[in-house]
């Protein structure tokens, strides 16, 4: 094998995708666990691992750059890096969503406990299932993997349809309520993000692997053949 | 105009060693198509057949058909009339070190017992600007020999020489290796003004250079035409493993 430094830094490049990603996911689970216990110290650790994450993602971004300069990748290699930069971006949104949602929590925590029409942890569970996945896939370069989170996020976003059904009801019928319902549709919203920010990331996972854009097409991720796979 | 090329079946030997093993495809008219491939896989055997240059070689041996339009080149014509209509550019620029600029590139016609001096000084003047040196050497044209020039000029010296029995294919082989980025970036503009005109083969070992100014891409190993597809999809999302190792420097 040639280029081995290349591959080295390739090799690098991934593992610190990994972390990023590792510390999105967590993110998303603590401002979730912060909203279902209420409590204000996991929201700060929710705070100080996005300074983490932005750090991380202009580190990547930078370590990119650099490989598509200096080292002019081809094919599958080019495929990667540039899936690489795509998905970096996702994993820091998702670090933004974890922190819209723990400011929501904390906003909360000064209003009075309801029971409100909406399951946040289910939402978030499916919604964490997806990034879990797609990083997965990221991981074992499983492009059939990545296909499965593809079909996961029309449930996120019933959901989130649902959501927004109900607490809008809840706002009309019992004004007094709305503080705590525009909170949860706000976080209802945020995870329908991190859902399509997984698809996102499953999306550049196919295009890394198999060279196919599937972004726009449903009949891709059924299965079914994409007239604009590349080549 | 250019023509298009179709290969068919084509093996080559050098001595014993079976340098070529049944190459097919069909090489686009008016394009620039590139070759690649490790050093040893056989790309540069290739182009010396298309004009009849490894024939040339006393231990080189070639059978299959090669077709420039509809001229079928080992059949029916003879390998000086071959190179009119296939121009040849080599990798270490080759003008002839004691003649004149002007006299450089009128050499092939005056050889072909062209005499007539207007029309002559219309050619060379034509091929010049068609080759991206006319601005550079006009002044010196019968003042300056072909070796005085950079290796830049030189090699688009030797284009301008291609070009002036006005042929309808150019081969070119590792055109810019010897040069500096510069030279390599004219050389480069050129194939792509020229290929509207006639049909371009390159060899090079620079990826970045078949990327740049190829529509057509065949990728040879250990003598075989392992993948030939479009240069965006060889480089992007290529078909074969082996050509997928070599592009990405896994091997090579």
């Amino acid at each position: 094998m040639t280029r081995i430094r290349f591959q080295q830094s390739l090799d690098e490049l991934k593992e610190n995708l990994l972390v990023m990603a590792g510390l999105a996911e967590q993110a998303i689970q603590r401002a979730i666990e912060a909203y279902r216990v209420r409590d204000l110290s996991i929201c700060d650790l929710v705070s100080r691992s996005e300074i983490a994450i932005n750090r991380l993602e202009r580190d990547i971004d930078q370590a990119a750059l650099d490989l598509l300069a200096m080292e002019q990748p081809m094919a599958i290699d080019l495929r990667f890096i540039l899936s690489v930069i795509k998905i970096n971006a996702d994993l820091e949104r998702v670090g933004d969503a974890a922190k819209s949602i723990s400011e929501r929590v904390r906003l909360m925590q000064q209003m009075a406990v309801v029971d409100l029409p909406v399951d946040i942890p289910k939402m978030a569970a499916l919604a964490s299932e997806m990034v879990r996945k797609s990083l997965q896939a990221f991981i074992e370069a499983d492009a059939e993997l990545a296909r499965v989170v593809l079909t996961m996020d029309d449930a996120v976003d019933t959901m989130n349809r649902a959501a927004y059904k109900a607490l809008t009801k809840l706002m009309e019928e019992q004004s007094h309520l709305a503080p705590q319902a525009l909170n949860a549709l706000m976080i209802s919203r945020a995870l329908e993000r991190v859902a399509d920010h997984a698809t996102n990331i499953a999306e550049d996972i196919i295009f890394w692997v198999q060279g196919a854009d599937v972004r726009h097409h449903k009949s891709v991720i059924l299965g079914a053949n994409d007239p604009h796979a590349m080549g | 105009m250019g023509v298009g090329i179709e290969v068919i079946n084509l093996n080559a030997w050098y001595g014993t060693n079976h340098t070529l093993q049944d190459i097919n495809l069909n090489i686009p008219a008016n394009h620039a198509t590139a070759l690649i491939g490790p050093s040893g896989c056989g790309k540069s055997t290739f182009v010396r057949c298309i004009n009849r240059m490894h024939e040339t070689n006393p231990i080189g041996r070639v059978t299959g058909t090669v077709l420039i339009g509809d001229l079928d080149i080992y059949n029916d014509a003879k390998p000086v009339q071959i190179r009119r209509r296939v121009g040849m550019v080599f990798q270490r620029p080759n003008p002839f070190p004691t003649m004149s600029i002007y006299d450089n590139v009128a050499a092939g016609l005056k050889l072909n017992g062209y005499s007539n001096r207007r029309a002559l000084d219309e050619i060379v003047e034509r091929s010049l600007k068609n080759s991206a040196l006319w601005d550079e050497v006009k002044d010196d044209l019968k003042k300056k020999s072909g070796a005085s020039l950079s290796g830049g000029q030189q090699q688009r010296l030797c284009i301008a020489r291609a070009l002036a029995v006005d042929p309808e294919v150019l081969l070119m082989d590792e055109p810019a290796s010897a040069l500096d980025p510069v030279s390599t970036s004219k050389i480069e503009d050129l194939i792509f003004q020229l290929k509207s005109q006639y049909t371009i083969v390159i060899v090079t070992h620079n990826m970045q250079q078949a990327a740049r100014v190829a529509e057509k891409t065949g990728f040879f190993l250990n003598g075989r035409m392992v993948e030939f597809d479009s240069t965006h999809k060889i480089f992007t999302n290529p078909s074969d493993k082996r050509t997928e190792d070599y592009i990405t420097g896994r091997f090579g």
